[in-house]
């Protein structure tokens, strides 16, 4: 029996088991599929990561590489190359390793750090022949920066997500040629600073409110047609332009991969496609947490890292202190401009100061105010002068407020002009 | 005046720069959007992220940096000096593998331990 099984041994599953090592569990178990630890930040070869966490800028294998020191000066047990085939109410974990065959472990607490996957051509449903030469851009991350292979040299993109704007500048710096980065949004997905760095600098077009219409090719792509869309994201006639490459990049947004959390009936929720969570990151199921990509996508790692050391912590004190059923429960709600928000669930008693609220809006908003009110009472207003899909937003509400709210806390976006 | 996307960091500040008036920084959120505003008019540098050859690991490549952010103009250049670069593991992050690449002052070093 371990007091704790993280899932997942990439930035979320290593915080929060040191986290939970800190606050004092000492029989901690990390299982992770791959041969090492460290997840997606071991192919993201670029800088930009730990400007919050560490203040300084990392390329991403270093940054795991800290975590994986810290984890090293702990007793937490890693077992690589195995793979959870299941969780039970019980919180007996299924596993089937390389070396170790097939487990089943019991846990006092378990984190799901299972992070995310890309969406596929499959997901976006795009017309034309099917040649080899369409990769997601995190697979062709993992070519060029993992394998050493360059997966293409005449190359668009289709989607401007971060990974897909990363990839434009990998792929133009190892020699390829990007021709085209195609966005069906009229805004960009991706970072500011990564249209600036990845597209900007090399004079890689983006196309906003455009998308692919069409791929061409019998073994290989050799053409992608682009479109117009108008309001309605529907392709306009007429507007086609034909790019000839060997390559189409997918950078089309990223699910987070919750099978496990199905297949255990923890509630999942439809906004974030990740587990519904309380302030303390826990699930429906008590005593299991959720934490990282796996609850909802993050724009930077910063965050993953503190959000699954709060879970970290919340699992070590489920299982030091076996926390009584709560008493009220404040449903939290996305209002007009706002997606989804984390946490779904709020139990006013167990927070101790503040409670952190993070959210995505759904359009770019200037000066705005970010409202929470509870019923038709406003309880607390946040003045921000920029707001983007592309970017987390979060609040923190402090525990006298909370006990102002009734039932619901609604957020929602209110645009000053 | 030029506006400018600070990458300093994720946030993205959006700053102006008045060219004008010795390229003074408006919109910044911190001393570093000030300094990136006025070097990117004076002289743009980034940081250069790739891999190099590696035997002896698990995987056939090792990530590699600068060790500072080198001329914008010579990202090309220093990408192109890595190509001779071969490593043996054991490396460990921070090892420098290229001193002084292409005459920039920063040194090309290891990002991973392998």
């Amino acid at each position: 029996m371990y007091d704790l099984i993280v899932i997942g041994g990439g930035p979320a599953g290593l915080a929060a088991a040191c986290s939970a090592w800190e606050s004092g569990l000492r029989s901690i178990l990390i299982v992770e599929r791959d041969q090492e630890l460290g997840g997606i930040l071991n192919q993201c070869i670029h800088s930009g990561f730990g400007l919050q966490y560490f203040k300084e800028e990392l390329t991403g294998p270093e940054y795991a590489a800290r975590f994986v020191e810290l984890l090293s000066q702990t007793g937490v047990e890693v077992r690589l190359d195995t793979m959870v085939l299941d969780i039970t109410p019980e919180r007996e974990v299924h596993m089937v390793g390389k070396t170790t065959g097939y487990r089943i472990e019991k846990a006092r607490a378990i984190v799901l750090a299972m992070g995310c996957r890309e969406r596929t051509r499959g997901a976006i449903a795009i017309p034309g022949t099917r040649p080899a030469g369409v990769f997601t851009a995190g697979a062709a991350q993992r070519y060029v920066n993992v394998e050493g292979y360059l997966p293409g040299r005449q190359v668009v993109i289709l989607g401007s997500g971060d990974i897909g704007l990363i990839m434009a500048r990998r792929m133009t710096l190892e020699g390829a040629k990007v021709l085209a980065c195609v966005e069906v949004m009229p805004y960009s997905g991706g970072l500011n600073r990564n249209i600036v760095q990845c597209l900007q600098d090399f004079s890689i077009p983006l196309y906003l409110s455009h998308t692919v219409t069409d791929i061409r090719g019998k073994e290989r792509v050799e053409q992608v047609v682009v479109s117009e869309v108008g309001p309605d994201r529907r392709p306009i006639p007429g507007t086609e332009m034909i790019f000839d490459c060997d390559t189409l990049l997918l950078s089309v947004g990223l699910l987070p991969e919750n099978e496990l959390t199905q297949q255990a009936g923890i509630a999942i929720d439809p906004r974030t496609r990740g587990a519904v969570v309380y302030e303390n990151m826990e699930t429906s199921m008590p005593g299991v947490f959720a934490c990282g990509n796996v609850c909802h996508v993050h724009d930077l790692v910063d965050y993953v890292t503190a959000e699954s050391q709060r879970a970290g912590a919340a699992a070590s004190a489920y299982v030091q202190s076996s926390p009584a059923p709560s008493g009220p429960v404040l449903e939290v709600k996305n209002g007009p401009g706002v997606t989804y928000t984390v946490p779904q669930k709020i139990r006013p008693e167990r927070v101790e100061k503040n409670c952190g609220i993070f959210f995505r809006v759904n359009r770019i908003c200037g000066d705005s105010e970010i409202v929470v009110s509870s019923g038709e009472t406003e309880i607390a207003r946040f003045k921000r002068e920029h707001l983007a899909p592309g970017e987390m937003e979060h609040i923190s509400l402090p525990r006298v407020l909370l006990d102002r709210a009734d039932d619901t806390l609604t957020v929602s976006i209110r645009e000053v002009n | 005046m030029k506006e400018l996307i600070c990458i300093t960091c994720p946030k993205g500040c959006h700053l102006k720069v008045d060219e004008e008036n010795g390229y003074a920084v408006t919109g910044n959120a911190c001393p570093r959007g000030e300094a990136y505003g006025r070097a990117e008019l004076i002289h743009p540098t980034r940081v250069v992220t790739s891999t190099v050859r590696c035997t002896g690991g698990s995987r056939p490549r090792c990530p590699v940096k600068t060790s500072a952010p080198v001329p914008k103009d010579k990202m090309f250049d220093v990408i192109s000096a890595l190509d001779a670069i071969c490593l043996q593991a054991p490396v460990r992050i921070g090892q420098v593998v290229l001193p002084d690449v292409c005459g920039t002052g920063a040194d090309i070093v290891v990002t991973k331990n392998i």
